[in-house]
């Protein structure tokens, strides 16, 4: 354990050093904010009828969807672990004592918290000063906002651990666009990146209720406006935890059976 | 009961078959073909502990894949390999704290940060107790002559100076066994003494045994007393080098300076070219012995010089594919 920790370190520790591209991070993500809340509050201007989110938990979802978008977003590619596949360099990593799939996991990790501690603060702070109804507004209460730091980091891991598997299946696949783009795409929709879940048609609601990825963000950025309840929170919990353990069994088990056929060619 | 102990291993890779072309290439996206290629066939061997063995073979002999094999990152598809008790490819976690692995053509160091963040990793990665990892790393440091290089960027340094830090990256951890692939791959005449010397010395002072694969056969002759050599995956030479040796040496290159002519017939004379100075002659000296031809050249002539020569290991390398068809 001591070891994954350093390399999440490690990991954490580079990621930092990238400034530049932490203010154009910065600069993408007000500007998607804006636009996206523009476009929402356009919209509830114009329609007469019921909206399935309230103006202000909408504003939030869309604020803390941009000020964490580089730890959540799904379509996340640890280069470095693709080149390794690729080029066969994985042979070194087979040499060490570790367990490969905690080695790739916590390298992704650590490689997303890096990128969103340098992103997130200024994107919150201008999300909390803009006028209202532009604004990201407090949490509903002190335990909805308790509610939401537990499950979005349980939501982190979820991701992770959807996010390595991905991984592992391009070492089956020795190319990460395909299946692995497709797969990438459809758990980001899924997830509520590009509409949030409660627009939805229903069928669709549902078919996303049972599948992990709405328990990555959705979950959270609306326990934060009190648009899920504290106690449809608690079951939340309850499914991210047992999704989690089913998708890191899956990963091991994939990558187990993976190993077994690798083939490093050549030197 | 031997230290690596090599059973009958077989290891066949499924390639994809297709011709160039438009044509085919459509085909084969309806159908794909497959080959099997037999990398390694039912080979096996033992090694001793302490032992220094040379692992030889053409390009594509299955060198590598057997050192794959024997370090748990391939599996054989056949056979069973064991090493000091453990079955590489299925105990691949506890196994690999024995071992060090150097690939000549990849790279364990992180190409970014200096090989001495790497060794710090590497120290966490193997969970290396604090004393044991400064006294081996100020002795390869030492050693190695790494004292300048280690804190400079790999990316810097030239292909010497980063295999010697490959080398010593793969000692930090006191494996029992080392696996070089091709250590001395590219590399000038002093990093190749310095990297010899080295292993040699380590083989010497701390009894680690070590297989290499390479295809310098100066390598084998300043390390290795025993040779396996490997052609189209099969076992066709276990033994000394030596012994190898005396089976195709037998070609002595002669050269003789000398301002007259010489016309001599004998058996065993393989071939004669007049130089500036003098005639180059080659002879198998299991049908003439060297005294013999030299007496006969005396009579015809006078010598004022002569140089002899052994047969250069290459060629008996050379030799030897050929007769084995390799």
């Amino acid at each position: 354990m001591k070891f994954y920790i350093s390399y999440f370190k490690l990991r954490f520790i580079t990621g930092l050093q990238y400034r530049t591209a932490a203010i154009a991070g910065v600069a993408t993500q007000l500007f998607f904010g804006l636009v996206y809340i523009m476009v929402y509050l356009a919209f509830y201007d114009s329609n007469s009828g019921g909206v399935p989110m309230s103006e202000s938990s909408l504003v939030s979802y869309l604020w803390l969807n941009q000020i964490f978008f580089s730890l959540i977003y799904m379509f996340y590619k640890d280069k470095e672990i693709f080149d390794i596949i690729k080029n066969g360099n994985i042979a070194y990593e087979l040499i060490r004592p570790k367990k490969i799939y905690f080695m790739w996991f916590f390298k992704i990790i650590g490689q997303r918290l890096s990128n969103v501690t340098l992103r997130c603060l200024p994107v919150l702070i201008i999300a909390i000063i803009m006028p209202k109804p532009y604004n990201l507004s407090a949490p509903e209460s002190l335990l909805s906002f308790l509610m939401f730091v537990v499950t979005l980091i349980i939501g982190t891991l979820l991701m992770t651990a959807i996010i390595t598997l991905y991984h592992v299946i391009t070492l089956r696949t020795l190319n990460e666009k395909g299946i692995t783009n497709l797969f990438m795409s459809l758990s980001d929709i899924l997830a509520g990146g590009a509409v949030p879940i409660p627009f939805f048609p229903l069928f669709l609601q549902r078919i996303a209720n049972v599948l992990p990825f709405r328990y990555i963000f959705d979950l959270p950025f609306r326990l934060y406006s009190g648009n899920v309840s504290v106690s449809d929170g608690l079951n939340g919990i309850v499914i991210q935890l047992i999704w989690f353990l089913i998708i890191v069994i899956i990963g091991n088990l994939l990558l187990k059976k993976s190993l077994k056929k690798v083939i490093v060619q050549g030197g | 009961m031997s230290f690596i102990e090599v059973n009958n291993i077989s290891k066949t890779f499924k390639v994809q078959k297709r011709s160039g072309g438009l044509k085919n290439a459509i085909k084969a996206f309806f159908k794909r073909e497959y080959k099997y290629v037999n990398a390694v066939q039912n080979v096996s061997f033992k090694v001793k502990k302490g032992e220094i063995v040379g692992y030889i073979g053409p390009n594509g002999a299955g060198k590598s894949t057997t050192i794959k094999m024997l370090s748990g990152i391939l599996t054989p598809t056949s056979g069973k390999i064991k090493v000091d008790g453990f079955i590489p490819y299925e105990q691949r976690e506890k196994y690999v704290r024995n071992i060090g692995v150097v690939f000549g053509q990849r790279s364990q160091l992180w190409w970014d940060i200096p090989a001495m963040d790497s060794f710090e990793l590497l120290k966490d990665i193997y969970d290396i107790p604090d004393e044991v990892y400064e006294e081996n790393k100020n002795s390869l440091i030492r050693k190695l002559n790494l004292e300048e290089i280690v804190n400079v960027p790999v990316r810097q340094l030239s292909l010497g100076q980063r295999m010697r830090c490959e080398i010593a990256a793969s000692l930090l951890h006191s494996p029992k066994i080392l696996f070089l692939d091709e250590p001395t791959i590219g590399l000038d005449a002093t990093s190749k003494k310095i990297v010899r010397d080295f292993i040699k010395k380590l083989n010497n002072e701390k009894k680690i045994t070590v297989i290499l694969t390479t295809h310098d056969m100066s390598d084998i002759e300043a390390l290795a007393k025993r040779i396996i050599l490997i052609g189209k995956g099969k076992v066709l030479y276990d033994g000394s080098l030596k012994k190898l040796k005396n089976l195709y040496d037998n070609n002595k290159y002669i050269t003789i300076s000398t301002k007259y002519k010489i016309n001599i017939k004998h058996k065993g004379i393989i071939s004669k070219e007049k130089v500036h100075d003098g005639y180059k002659f080659i002879i198998d000296s299991k049908l003439i012995n060297i005294s013999d031809f030299l007496s006969k050249v005396s009579k015809s002539a006078e010598i004022d010089d002569v140089e002899i020569e052994n047969e250069n290991i290459d060629n008996i390398i050379v030799k030897l594919y050929e007769e084995y068809e390799i």
